[in-house]
């Protein structure tokens, strides 16, 4: 409970850091997505976050590899799925960052709707994978 | 420049965040999402420490006139449900509750170089372009 909860609240301050300092929802699919349709004028504060992340994760990687351990899924699965969220995650604005975490504080109907749904959905491929078809 | 130093330490804070809770463990996040097995409601904490800081955070910074940084807020004008928050929800729950990996801890994850957050990467991007072209064809 300890460890969830300690990242959990250095996320939210990482979320009251983009917004108190640059008035930007912490949204990583937007984020990233901001990135890929290139705006002149609106793509290096996107780069920097990033690089921010990938400086935080190399850190923690060196410190505590073991939060990092995968789940040994198949090539097509992961592509797959990675598919479904990118699409996914443009179609409906925003992942659990920007909807799950900042949409919910800011009590946004859409967010809330949004987290509900991916949440059942999540819960229910896994659900369907696990003990309908019986994958991993 | 101070703005791209808020963007860096936001995006620092963040990944030690998600690697800390225990986001950035695929097996963890669908052991959180297996409701119908051997369920492991560990991750809400994720969401309630997260949610109770940034339900502060947000507010306080809403109280200044504009951002640090920056000549104004970004808050999102779009308020109605529609059927492509639905769809797109949908659509995003199923790849999560396929491989367990969201777009930022699989970002995080890249940094170990290891297949796994490669492989969702390269379909991240993929998918985020068929969307973008789907919408320029007009077919959606």
């Amino acid at each position: 409970m300890l460890q969830p909860l300690f990242g959990g609240i250095i996320i939210g301050l990482a979320a009251g850091v983009l917004w108190f300092c640059n008035g930007r929802i912490l949204g990583v699919s937007g984020i990233l997505g901001g990135i890929l349709s290139f705006t002149k004028g609106d793509t290096l504060w996107r780069i920097l976050f990033f690089l921010g992340i990938f400086s935080g994760a190399l850190v923690c990687y060196h410190l505590y590899p073991n939060a990092f351990e995968i789940a040994g899924l198949s090539p097509t699965r992961l592509l797959t799925a990675g598919i479904l969220v990118g699409f996914g995650t443009r179609m409906g604005n925003g992942c659990t960052s920007g909807h799950g975490v900042c949409g919910i504080s800011r009590f946004s109907l859409r967010s809330i709707s949004a987290t509900l749904i991916f949440m059942a959905f999540g819960a229910l491929t896994i659900g369907i994978v696990r003990h309908v078809l019986g994958g991993v | 420049m101070k703005l791209l130093f808020g963007s860096f330490l936001s995006g620092f804070l963040f990944s030690i965040g998600l690697s800390i809770s225990g986001m950035t463990q695929p097996k963890k996040v669908l052991a959180f999402l297996d409701v119908f097995g051997n369920w492991d409601p560990s991750l809400l904490w994720v969401m309630i420490g997260a949610i109770t800081v940034y339900s502060v955070t947000y507010r306080l910074g809403l109280a200044n006139k504009t951002p640090l940084f920056s000549p104004a807020f970004h808050i999102p004008e779009v308020k109605s449900v529609d059927k492509f928050l639905v769809f797109g929800a949908i659509i995003f729950g199923i790849g999560w509750g396929l491989a367990g990996f969201c777009p930022g801890p699989a970002l995080t994850s890249l940094m170990t170089l290891k297949q796994d957050p490669f492989l969702f990467c390269l379909g991240l991007i993929l998918g985020m372009f068929i969307f973008k072209q789907l919408r320029q064809w007009k077919a959606l």
